[in-house]
């Protein structure tokens, strides 16, 4: 055996459960490799001693022949978006700065009584927005990958759960959280060469993640492979009453059922998302990606989703609408950074705190999101933005009539370089056109690694399921999982 | 019933009044709209804060199901529409005390659709002078916390006890055409409320507050340009506001100005309403569905146990306490005005069935009589209300026992009335104790009489002489001698025979 940091979420769940190494080990292994990577800027807060403890509970439970907790001792890395008590919450944003919440949102605690440790809070785009990791308060988050021919710009590991992915792909963690609000789990997965799912809407709690757009925010898992998703997202999942859109649903065995085998699958292939201007190479992968699928005896049709090229803009109306009212809360009253100069009146105050706190694509998108709200404007954008999202889940319901899973590449190009997309915001903006729809839809996707791009970067195909079918989706990733033979990571510069 | 004849004389004519109101009633639940925090009046500043309350980050907003039934019976109880797909939006604005800078409602699809409530402008005939005021619907929605401004030379404090309290908001139609409608719709709607038990109706504690709608125009004209006073809790202000508001609308019209669509603020002590803020400086609130909320989807069941759970009603119980009880229009309306009255009534009516052995029906009319005119009086004479009464409805029902099967003579129930009063001792124990038993002993009567007489001889002599009317005369001499005591209608026969000689 190589190296510890090697092995993914099963494997180590797996080695500690067989006393092939200690839990001690395993978290002392990866503590180091963290305090290690710090030009890749991934981390926020660190939390040795959270991971620490999981792994002498593990290891207390391994020594007294005790039946293990489903994760324990596997340490993981947190998003930044989700609160964990006791432990800096920021959402990478300075109006949160120095926040310790009282309380443990749905999702990590889940994962902590499966045993699971924490490794740190992961930086992130603030307030997830964003798909570079550019507009963190507490800086860019570097991607592990480099291109190829001696160029070494630091590269976006993609955004929002940017830290997560490189985390991930730097082998600084087994596994995060990453929470998807129009593709923030699948883009930077795609980028890093890393696997990520984003479950139905409703599956994993949304309380105590800190919102962005709630009718589409929703976590899930990311990590090395397939397998390693389901675990995770097994141990995210299910109802929680404090929570009003959660699901009402027992959580399946996603695990334990995961097959490669498509046999009796049809598996459509979405025609709008054949978009002018997407490079060759994604082309050419999502042909590789139907040959996968067809070798794992999968059916392929064409559908059509007529609606798809209003998706972006519906979805770019309706995220900062939410947001613009969701992020109306952070005014430094009750917590958080407060700017109150001599003399100032309460007006005075929430805009010096608001102007202080939020980064520009924040600004930018309470901007919009109040415009598109105001009266007057309201029916012409929101209003509209809403019927278009109906259109697209029809869309989606009609494709899955004739098929049960949908194969598209997962984002229009591979990681670009920081700094490249940052001064145009729509261009930034495009980059979520193939995740996008589903997550209006609230449908399960996921993006598995399907190759490298010319310059050695890695690129994502996506699978996008019906509703509650995340077992189609792990399935069918899992199928490309082992014909893709994806095994590059990044070469260890930092 | 014909239209209010209600004017306002100006020097232009006569003007009409339109009146509506909105009136915010706090719901009865031990527990926030959207979060388990408690909602006890007078609690500590922020005592009764959640996370959610607090909008700390991730927090999320839970309908609580009683909060929903309780506006749902209201509904019912006003033979409103019940929507069994609703929906709560957000209503965006920055404010200190509102910390989720925005408040749940329902603007677009409210929980109750249309219904009504019927007014009686007389008291002594409730059925004579009626008046129906359509309800366009009530919602749910969350209250904000309190800013507090007055405790500190240079900083405000924010108490959010209240943040997050549920509200009915009942919005009326502009049907009322005078103060005294305004009184009666307000007065009537608090009572249905009460009697439902959706909302206690404390208006000195802010349960229950009014934003009266006004506007004036020309008899049969077209509605005028209305004005808004906030927040105005009794029924006396209520009808204060529509007149002082009217009254300024008129003036202000006949001096050639115009009416600005605006808020204003009630001063009951300048009694004038004042401007806050008008409609060019509103707010533009920004609503939209609230996407931490799905759409509130009510089953019939859910809608059955709510039809099943309502009491009586104000209307049907007096109607019911006329014909049934043979009370009197004015006795049924009065008793049943208010929930605990009635409550308080029916529980001294079934002790007094029970201790009497009668049915209801014969022991109603004293019971009620009782109640209205002594237990009102001695309550009043004390600065108390029924909820502290001394004497408790068991307590009643024994003293009217005692009257009724003669041990009491009327002068003598009052006696022991205004010693239970004072103590708060069982009338039966005042009787025994004090010896205020009523006599009929007719030798110890006999005597007495005989001592009168004697006593008296000019009066005796004129009395025989055909002056009849001295008959009073001897039976006060009677009873007096008597202290009360001595059974009137034996003091009477004996007294007759006794002055035949």
């Amino acid at each position: 055996m190589s190296d510890i940091t090697d092995l993914g979420v099963a494997a180590l769940r797996d080695g500690i459960r067989t006393s092939k190494f200690s839990a001690r080990e395993v978290a002392d292994a990866f503590i180091v490799k963290v305090s290690r990577a710090k030009a890749l800027n991934a981390f926020i807060v660190e939390t040795p001693e959270h991971a620490i403890a999981a792994a002498t509970a593990a290891d207390e439970a391994v020594a007294k022949g005790e039946t293990l907790k489903p994760l324990a001792g596997v340490p993981l890395g947190m998003k930044d978006l989700f609160c964990t008590k006791g432990v800096q919450t920021t959402a990478a944003s300075h109006i949160l700065e120095g926040f310790k919440p009282v309380y443990e949102s749905t999702v990590s605690q889940k994962l902590w009584d499966a045993g699971a440790g924490m490794l740190g809070k992961l930086n992130l785009d603030q307030f997830a927005m964003g798909s570079s990791n550019e507009t963190s308060y507490f800086g860019n988050v570097i991607s592990p990958w480099r291109r190829g021919g001696g160029d070494n710009a630091p590269l976006a590991p993609g955004g929002s759960s940017g830290g997560s992915s490189a985390a991930i792909s730097a082998r600084l963690v087994p596994g995060a959280t990453g929470t998807d609000t129009g593709g923030s789990i699948r883009q930077p997965a795609a980028f890093t060469g890393i696997s990520g799912i984003k479950p139905t809407y409703g599956r994993c709690s949304r309380w105590g993640v800190v919102a962005f757009a709630s009718s589409l925010d929703q976590a899930g898992p990311m990590a090395r492979d397939v397998k390693d998703c389901a675990i995770l997202l097994e141990n995210m999942a299910g109802f929680d009453a404090k929570d009003s859109t959660s699901l009402n649903l027992p959580v399946p065995k996603w695990e334990e059922l995961l097959s490669g085998d498509l046999r009796g699958k049809k598996i459509g292939i979405p025609k709008e998302y054949r978009l002018d201007g997407t490079p060759a190479e994604i082309l050419a992968l999502w042909d590789r990606g139907i040959e996968w699928v067809k070798d794992a005896g999968a059916e392929i049709v064409e559908v059509s989703l007529p609606h798809t090229k209003y998706a972006l803009p519906a979805y770019y109306i309706i995220a900062p609408a939410e947001a613009s009212s969701n992020l109306a809360r952070y005014d430094g009253v009750r917590y958080g950074l407060r700017e109150l100069a001599e003399g100032q009146n309460l007006q005075g105050m929430y805009a010096a705190t608001r102007a202080a706190g939020f980064g520009e694509e924040v600004k930018r998108r309470i901007l919009i999101g109040t415009y598109v709200l105001s009266a007057g404007f309201y029916d012409a954008y929101f209003t509209q933005a809403s019927k278009v999202r109906t259109l697209i889940a029809r869309d989606f319901e009609n494709a899955f009539a004739v098929c049960d899973l949908l194969l598209t590449p997962t984002a229009p190009s591979a990681a670009f370089a920081l700094g490249d997309k940052s001064a145009d915001p729509l261009a930034m903006y495009l980059n979520d056109v193939f995740t996008v729809p589903s997550s209006l839809a609230g449908l399960p996707a996921m993006s598995v690694p399907g190759g490298l791009d010319a310059g050695g970067l890695p690129l994502g195909l996506q699978i996008i399921g019906r509703p509650l079918d995340e077992q189609g989706v792990l399935n069918a990733g899992l199928a490309i999982e082992q014909r893709a033979g994806f095994t590059a990571r990044p070469e260890q510069w930092w | 019933m014909t239209d209010s004849t209600y004017r306002i004389h100006g020097e232009t004519g006569e003007w009409e009044v339109v009146i509506g109101l909105e009136v915010h009633a706090q719901i009865t639940s031990n527990a926030k709209l959207f979060s388990g925090a408690a909602t006890e009046f007078g609690a500590e500043p922020n005592s009764q804060v959640s996370l959610v309350d607090a909008a700390m980050p991730g927090m999320l907003p839970v309908p609580n199901r009683e909060c929903i039934r309780q506006a749902v019976r209201t509904g019912m109880a006003i033979g409103a529409v019940i929507n069994k797909w609703s929906r709560f939006d957000r209503k965006n604005y920055f404010y200190a005390d509102n910390p989720q800078g925005y408040q749940i409602s329902q603007l677009f699809h409210p929980l109750v659709g249309e219904g009504q409530i019927e007014i009686s402008l007389d008291d002594k005939d409730p059925e004579a002078n009626v008046k129906t005021i359509g309800i366009e619907r009530i919602h749910v929605e969350q209250d904000a916390g309190k800013m507090m401004h007055d405790q500190h030379p240079s900083r405000s404090y924010v108490d959010l006890n209240r943040a997050g309290v549920a509200l009915m908001e009942i919005v009326s139609k502009p049907d009322m055409r005078s103060p005294q409608e305004a009184g009666a719709y307000f007065a009537k709607l608090r009572a249905i409320l009460r009697y439902v038990g959706s909302c206690d109706g404390n208006m000195d504690q802010g349960s229950m507050r009014a934003d009266v709608n006004v506007s004036v125009r020309k008899p049969g004209a077209e509605f005028g340009t209305r004005t808004e006073t906030k927040n105005v809790n009794s029924v006396r202000f209520v009808m204060q506001t529509v007149e002082i508001e009217a009254r300024r609308q008129v003036e202000e019209l006949e001096a050639g100005r115009r009416i600005v669509q605006e808020t204003r603020l009630f001063d009951p002590d300048k009694g004038e309403t004042r401007s806050m803020r008008s409609k060019e400086d509103a707010q533009d609130y920004r609503y939209f569905p609230d996407p931490d909320l799905l759409p509130l989807e009510l089953e019939d069941a859910f809608l059955e146990e709510c039809r099943a759970s309502l009491p009586e009603l104000p209307d049907a119980k007096r109607r019911r306490y006329e014909s049934e009880l043979g009370l009197s229009a004015y006795n049924a309306a009065t008793l049943t005005a208010d929930a605990d009255t009635a409550r308080w009534f029916e529980a001294l009516l079934a002790e007094s069935a029970r201790v009497q052995k009668k049915g209801e029906n014969e022991v109603a009319r004293a019971s009620a009589n009782w109640l209205l005119s002594d237990l009102y009086g001695g309550l009043n004479r004390l600065g108390k209300g029924l909820d502290e009464s001394p004497v408790s409805p068991e307590g009643g029902a024994e003293l009217l026992a005692l009257a009724a099967d003669g041990t009491l003579s009327g002068p003598l129930a009052k006696q022991v009335f205004e010693i239970m009063l004072e103590t708060g001792e069982p009338a039966g124990k005042i009787v025994e104790e004090r010896g205020l038993k009523q006599t009929s002993d007719t030798g110890a009567i006999e005597a007495v009489i005989a001592e009168i007489l004697a006593k008296n001889p000019g009066q005796l002599e004129q009395y025989r002489g055909g002056k009849e009317a001295l008959f009073g005369f001897f039976v006060g001499q009677t009873m007096k001698a008597m202290a009360g005591k001595a059974n009137p209608a034996v003091v009477n026969e004996l007294l007759k025979k006794a002055l035949a000689g």
